[in-house]
């Protein structure tokens, strides 16, 4: 019924549009072409810059609406480090090319207006100009020079691996990052900070990983269920897949590197902002005791009111940006930003991930060695 | 069929009988029974002016097909909390119908359409429905040609492309679903059908469908190439032909470059997913198993990939342009401004899009040492797209604008391409990539270039030269609603995605309900959805008004409605095969005098006066 209904909808739209089309023919016919067309031309001209107008309203208009979720405008400091340089490079070009988007859109729409078809107005014979040609190719030609050169000064810097002088454990930490369909694997090297070898071969129920455990910088690895990092200290994400392509995308800290399977790739950052700071920048209030940005203070939950304000609630999340099936959206997991004593505790509350799920499998070689304990000594005394 | 009423060609000159340019008696078939049954006449037909209606006709239907699709995962994506079961009649178990009732969309199958979406629209219509269209119509017509160079191999062109639209039609309805791995199909998912069930037999028929396609366009590049390197009447220089053919010129180019290495990276594929090769696979687990697959990387699937991919985009945009300063020349009754740099900025266009195709990879792995290059060669493109610009605004300056329908668009199409082609001063700065990769701010960039603006200049194309195809012109009043309805409802459809993107909102993303920094966005999903539902029933006014017309649109009685200076507009109403009945007309000028020596416009056959000078000099 409803697909009738439907379908009776659309043949009646045609056929309002024929008779509409009809009808201006007649009417053109009845008024004279050329009179009809003049009524008409004026009409798209004064539309043109009723559009102008209305188009740079609803352009910056929406951009200063939302400016307080663009993640580097309102409370959005970047959480990391080179956070920053990548967000000037972004103001910049919103300079130059919001001088020329307005130019040109005006210029374009103005003059359409202005030299519309007019009684006893010509057609200017102007084939080309040569001088204007050379300005304003050489403009365009020095700001992207200077775009260029800014940003990629802040390219290289940004996405320069470790040092081979650089320790793991004293000069930065290394973690990984893991994707597979549809989750993320995250290992920390827990105590001697070095991250054990792995064979994909290896994967299995019990080592989703594949790590090698013949390799002993393998035994305290960690595999959390999310990252955390202690603020300050510098990090190397070491980006691998198990499957398909994903990419580690962290946006608030200004992080995204795909995930490719047999060629692992890295991102070198250093977080700047606590979990607990960034909310606070979220719930900032002005001097007057009001929100600075009221939308951070609903309730998370929109369907209970009594629920924690967003600010509160407020999380990193990682997620994938590269497509990688049917779960590609859900693929989520929570960073945290903590200070370098949360982060000791922390680490001292990790179990390795070898103690809880491998070594229990060895149990019964565990009761063995009780016994030998005298055993033990006795060859001790031996040697 | 051979019109001998000469007394329309007052303009033609006579050629001259013993400094032919070529012969071009031989095609001359007046009279005799050239392709005269229904098959050979309508549907193997080897004339250039009906092959281009084939182009158009199924560009436009996949046109219609792509944005359907939209429309359905974009009611997914704006309204998760309704029920989708209303569509199960026509997707079958592709709606997921929970005990409640309550329909939703199967990830699977969300993904396949976003992917057929995009593998349609760029392909199909974009390339095929665009270039394949007005490269057919006007390039002999507006050179001077009876045809192509090889009347054969066009009519295989477009068979092969009809073809390719075939196997992509059937795969829409395997049971295993079509293809869903993103319509640039990185491998490894794409190479594995454990990755995703689309990756089955789905992508085995986007690669046979690839591949014809990829001939259609082959075949077509060669002809276009050819026939404007030797097909030109006499007098019609390089630096005389109209700016519409260099940019079909350049583009068959890139295309004829570009094409094979997309082909090289399809065969791979499929030796990898059929033989056990691993070009793009290694160290992969997956489906509980180790798979075999060693040292193979997918990167180099994207370097191949995208060595089309960008080129590509400028197959896309190119034509577009060309149009678009036909049109507006044509309606502003000015020359377009700056003839020469607008040739040599559609060459540097095409040069340099075969060294930026990296930009699409700044975040893939690759030694961030090489995307220097490619920033550095991206952001210089930017250069001849910005003097594009400029030069047409200011081609409207001190002009007298009549605004048909194909102007607007002209006019609209600038717009867009101010727009859509800013934001791809942020993209190619690798520095901004990091954060704005695979984000709505691409999709944003993209859309607005290739969606909207190339679509205008299509748009502008064929309510331009409708009459030039089917001899009746499209209904003026409908296309200017048309026009603004989808001005306005295009931005409104893709402006906020910037925001998304800026927001760090992945694209490819069937919920943003399962991260904090995307759920916030839900009313804004509902204002782009129902912007896209509006402005899809605005196309309803040019589908309707096209077909109409065809058979009841308003006759055309001029050879040269618009007065306008190329040669298309000096052969008859009804020009059959061979285009002109005589013989062609020589070219005396180049294809833009507008408003000169106080004439309102000067044909391009019409002799140079005592001491006058051609503009082109």
């Amino acid at each position: 019924m409803t697909a009738l209904v439907i379908i009776l909808t659309i043949v009646l739209a045609i056929v309002v549009i024929i008779q509409i089309g009809r009808l201006s023919e007649l009417a053109a016919k009845i008024r004279g072409e050329k009179e009809a067309e003049a009524e008409s031309d004026k009409r798209n001209a004064y539309g043109m810059m009723v559009f102008l107008v209305l188009f740079l309203l609803f352009t910056i208009g929406s951009a200063f609406y939302y400016k307080n979720s663009i993640l580097w405008f309102g409370p959005h400091v970047s959480a990391s480090a080179h956070g920053s340089s990548l967000d000037k490079i972004f103001n910049v070009t919103l300079f130059f090319t919001g001088i020329v988007f307005v130019a040109t859109q005006v210029l374009l729409f103005w003059y359409a207006y202005k030299y519309r078809k007019q009684e006893g107005k010509k057609a200017l014979y102007i084939s080309h100009n040569n001088k204007l040609e050379v300005i304003w190719t050489a403009i365009p030609a020095v700001v992207m020079t200077f775009l260029v050169v800014s940003g990629l000064d802040a390219w290289n810097d940004v996405m320069a691996d470790v040092t081979p002088t650089e320790v793991a454990g004293e000069d930065y930490i290394e973690i990984e990052a893991t994707g597979m369909q549809f989750a993320w694997l995250l290992r920390h090297p827990g105590a001697d900070n070095l991250l054990g070898t792995r064979n994909y071969q290896l994967i299995d129920g019990t080592n989703p990983l594949g790590q090698d455990w013949t390799d002993e910088k393998n035994h305290d690895d960690i595999q959390p269920d999310k990252i955390v990092l202690p603020v300050g200290k510098k990090v190397r994400v070491r980006i691998t897949s198990r499957d398909v392509l994903h990419n580690f995308d962290l946006p608030h800290f200004r992080i995204k590197m795909d995930a490719v399977p047999g060629m692992p790739t890295y991102f070198v950052f250093t977080p700047t902002v606590t979990t607990e700071q960034y909310r606070k920048n979220l719930g900032a209030l002005d001097k007057n005791g009001e929100p600075l940005y009221p939308e951070w203070h609903t309730p998370s939950d929109p369907t209970d009111p009594e629920s924690v304000p967003r600010w509160k609630a407020f999380n990193y999340e990682l997620a994938c940006a590269e497509l990688c099936g049917n779960g590609h959206y859900s693929m989520r997991r929570i960073v945290e930003i903590v200070t370098e004593e949360e982060y000791e505790r922390w680490l001292g509350e990790q179990k390795s991930y070898y103690e809880t799920s491998i070594k229990k499998e060895e149990a019964p070689a565990e009761e063995v060695s009780v016994e030998t304990d005298t055993e033990e000594t006795e060859e001790e005394t031996e040697e | 069929m051979a019109n001998h009423d000469h007394s329309h060609l007052e303009e033609v000159a006579v050629q001259d009988h013993h400094g032919h340019g070529h012969d071009d008696h031989h095609d001359d078939h007046h009279g005799d029974k050239y392709q005269s049954n229904f098959i050979t006449h309508y549907i193997f037909s080897q004339d250039h002016k009906i092959i281009a209606r084939q182009f158009l006709i199924t560009g436009m239907f996949w046109g219609v097909i792509g944005a359907l699709m939209s429309l359905v995962f974009r009611l997914q994506l704006g309204f998760p909390e309704e029920s989708l079961a209303w569509l199960q009649p026509v997707l079958g178990k592709w709606i997921v119908v929970n005990e409640a009732g309550m329909g939703t969309l199967d990830p699977d199958f969300y993904y396949a359409l976003v992917t057929m979406h995009g593998t349609i629209l760029v392909f199909f219509v974009l390339t095929a429905g665009l270039s394949g269209t007005f490269s057919n119509l006007l390039i002999p017509l507006q050179i001077g040609a009876r045809d192509m160079a090889s009347p054969l191999l066009n009519m295989l062109s477009y068979w092969f492309f009809f073809l390719a639209g075939a196997v992509m039609f059937a795969s829409l309805f395997l049971s295993t679903g079509p293809f869903s791995g993103g319509w640039t199909a990185y491998p490894p998912l794409s190479a594995l059908p454990q990755a995703s069930s689309g990756s089955g037999a789905g992508m085995t028929l986007w690669l046979v469908s690839m591949v014809f396609f990829i001939v259609s366009v082959l075949l077509g590049g060669i002809n276009y190439i050819t026939t404007v390197l030797n097909m030109r009447t006499k007098g019609m220089s390089m630096w005389r032909m109209p700016l519409t053919i260099w940019a079909f010129f350049v583009t068959a180019i890139l295309g004829l470059l570009s094409f094979p290495v997309l082909a090289s990276a399809a065969f791979l594929l499929m030796f990898d997913r059929n033989l056990g090769t691993s070009f793009f696979l290694s160290e992969i687990f997956i489906g509980g198993e180790a798979l075999e697959y060693a040292g193979g990387s997918p990167i180099l699937y994207q370097h191949l990939f995208w060595f089309l991919g960008h080129p590509e985009v400028y197959i896309i945009i190119l034509p577009a342009m060309g149009m678009v300063s036909e049109v507006m020349s044509v309606h502003a009754r000015k020359p377009i401004f700056g003839y020469k740099a607008m040739v040599f900025s559609i060459m540097a266009i095409g040069f340099l899009s075969f060294i930026v195709w990296a930009h699409h990879m700044f975040m893939s792995g690759v030694n961030p040492f090489i995307s220097n290059i490619f920033v550095i060669f991206t952001l210089i493109i930017a250069v001849p797209s910005a003097v594009k610009v400029f030069n047409w605004i200011a081609t409207l300056y001190g002009g007298s604008v009549r605004f048909a329908t194909s102007m607007l668009f002209a006019i609209g199409f600038v717009s867009m391409f101010i727009s859509g082609g800013l934001t791809g001063i942020f993209l190619g700065n690798s520095a901004i990539d990091i954060q704005m990769h695979d984000t709505y701010f691409v999709v944003a960039h993209f859309h607005i270039v290739m969606g909207v603006a190339a679509f205008f200049g299509m748009f502008a194309g064929v309510y331009h030269w409708f009459p030039r195809m089917f001899g009746r012109f499209m209904n003026e009043t409908i296309g200017k609603i048309h026009f603004w309805g989808t001005l306005i409802g295009a931005y409104a459809v893709f402006w906020p995605m910037h925001y998304l993107g800026l927001a760090g909102v992945p694209r490819r993303y069937y919920s943003f309900a399962t991260f904090d920094f995307s759920g916030q966005f839900g009313m804004m999903n509902k204002f782009i959805t129902i912007a896209a539902i509006l402005t899809f029933a605005f196309q309803l006014l040019f589908i309707v008004n096209f077909v109409y017309s065809i058979y009841k649109g308003r006759k055309q009685k001029e050879m040269n409605p618009y007065g306008a200076t190329t040669l298309e507009w000096t052969a008859p109403v009804d020009a059959g095969h061979g285009n002109w009945p005589g013989a062609i007309p020589t070219v005396h000028r180049w294809a833009y005098d507008y408003g000169k020596d106080g004439k309102e416009f000067i044909t391009q056959v019409t002799p140079l006066a005592e001491g006058e000078v051609d503009g082109e000099h």
